[in-house]
């Protein structure tokens, strides 16, 4: 029987986002507004072994210090997510993550007559939180309901692939 | 009016005190912006301005009105037009997308922007849910919804339970029926929203299953604590009702004909479903109807529809004097 292991090395200062769902991670990245294009380095590590979760994705960004604001939306597609704040090799800080009360630019609406969706329209999409656990949210416009379920479908940019 | 407005819940009493806002300068987007406080408010001017008769006042003498109406309208614009002039007021309008700059692709934020320019306050009617929350947004003087897609008609829904309040002198313990197209009605969601300020008894929900009343509508009236059902058939409940509120089925908003087609002439309210109703029973109806009412019944007493429609033009009054915060 042989094993293998995928290594990684150690981040010397940057951020890693640990617990994803498996297969989020690239939803996790968008959800950063984050393409690749930037110069980051970046480690996606997909569907490997996890005590908590079975399965689950992996992130480490080089070199940038995500803030708390910065990735709290990341919780509308990855509710488990842990985030460690690495300064010179060493756990600085570490939080969960929480789906903030607005979420505004991340998310397109399921309603293809909302003002949101209208052509050359200089509107902002904007979501508020309704309910914590489950997850609901609601077009701040057009009323919408959004649940936990459906949220991955509609992050911007990937909406547009599945729609 | 003011972007803060879309992150704010508009409160209509500082807690602090007690301060009331009132109407002065606001926006009307959506009835539930509106408390019960508010509406009674409203009502007592509505009825201080139909008791005048139809006098010309000169209350917003210089005052330029903006009905701006991307969807077609008979009712609604002209009993805004109507209550405008009433008041004193200039009007400057449009109706339907073709005969303006919108058919040569202008956005609605920049005709917002225009009309924002010359005028005092702007009634816009769109066909985009959320409209009027965005051209609220964009405008500095204050916007009025005069219906939104499927989503808000809060005027249309003022003028119901001011109509329920002038018939039945209350609008709290009354057993209510919204019967018809709850999915894309528009008049319909509103109304019911506005029920949610009062206390009713019941509200029966009575539409075909492809037309029931869209999740958020449900999830507000279960929060709110309303007793309600969803039914197939007014004959099943109009033994126990008070209010029926009707309305035509949405056929402009149908994503899919073939869905139309298939709801399409399902429910009509006729004088034999009647006679097994309350004999005080009065039925609304935002009008236009279509086939969803017997003409039989428009000569009934429990047709108090074009009373309802008569009503428009004092409450779009008070509503209007109330905004540029003006005595009568």
């Amino acid at each position: 029987m042989s094993t293998s292991t995928l290594s990684v090395s150690k981040l010397r200062n940057g951020t890693v986002i640990d617990h994803i769902p498996a297969g989020r991670a690239l939803d996790v990245l968008r959800v950063l507004g984050i393409t690749g294009k930037e110069g980051l380095r970046i480690a996606i590590i997909m569907n490997v072994e996890s005590k908590k979760l079975g399965k689950k994705d992996i992130v480490k960004i080089e070199g940038k210090k995500l803030s708390r604001e910065e990735v709290s939306a990341i919780a509308l597609i990855a509710p488990t997510a842990t985030i460690n704040i690495i300064s010179e090799f060493n756990v600085v800080s570490k939080f969960r993550v929480e789906v903030p009360e607005i979420v505004e630019g991340i998310l397109l609406c399921p309603n293809p007559t909302c003002i949101t969706n209208k052509h050359q329209e200089p509107v902002v999409p904007r979501f508020r939180r309704i309910s914590k656990n489950p997850l609901i949210l609601q077009c701040d416009y057009c009323g919408t309901l959004l649940s936990e379920s459906d949220i991955a479908n509609y992050i911007r940019g990937r909406a547009h692939e599945t729609r | 009016m003011c972007p803060l407005t879309a992150y704010i819940p508009v409160s209509h009493y500082v807690v602090m005190g007690f301060v009331k806002l009132g109407f002065k300068g606001r926006d009307v987007i959506s009835i539930l912006d509106f408390s019960r406080e508010d509406l009674e408010e409203l009502f007592a001017y509505a009825d201080r301005i139909e008791k005048m008769g139809r006098v010309k006042l000169r209350v917003l003498e210089g005052k330029i009105i903006a009905l701006a109406f991307f969807e077609p309208s008979t009712r609604t614009r002209l009993s805004f037009e109507t209550a405008a002039k009433r008041l004193g007021a200039d009007v400057i309008s449009f109706s339907g997308e073709e005969a303006i700059s919108v058919a040569k692709g202008e956005n609605l934020a920049d005709t917002i922007r225009m009309l924002d320019n010359y005028s005092d306050l702007i009634v816009i009617r769109h066909r985009y849910e959320g409209a009027a929350k965005f051209a609220a947004e964009i405008a500095k003087n204050p916007v009025i919804n005069a219906g939104d897609g499927k989503q808000h008609h809060p005027t249309q829904a003022m003028i119901d339970l001011y109509t329920v309040k002038k018939l039945y002198g209350t609008i709290d313990g009354l057993t209510y029926a919204v019967v018809g197209d709850l999915r894309y009605g528009r008049a319909a969601t509103s109304f019911i929203y506005a029920l949610t300020l009062f206390k009713p008894k019941f509200v029966y929900l009575v539409s075909p299953p492809l037309l029931r009343a869209r999740p958020e509508t449900l999830k507000l009236l279960q929060e709110r604590g309303i007793r309600f059902k969803e039914v197939e058939n007014i004959g099943d409940v109009i033994s126990d009702v008070d209010v029926m509120y009707v309305t035509r089925i949405q056929k402009e908003r149908f994503p899919d004909p073939l869905e139309y087609e298939k709801v399409k002439g399902s429910y009509k309210i006729t004088m034999d479903i009647l006679s097994h109703a309350k004999k005080e029973l009065r039925i609304l109806h935002p009008l236009p109807k279509v086939d969803e009412i017997d003409p039989e019944v428009d000569k009934s007493p429990y047709a108090a529809y074009f009373l309802q429609a008569a009503y428009g033009v004092p409450v779009r009054m008070a509503l209007l004097a109330l905004i540029f915060g003006v005595e009568i």
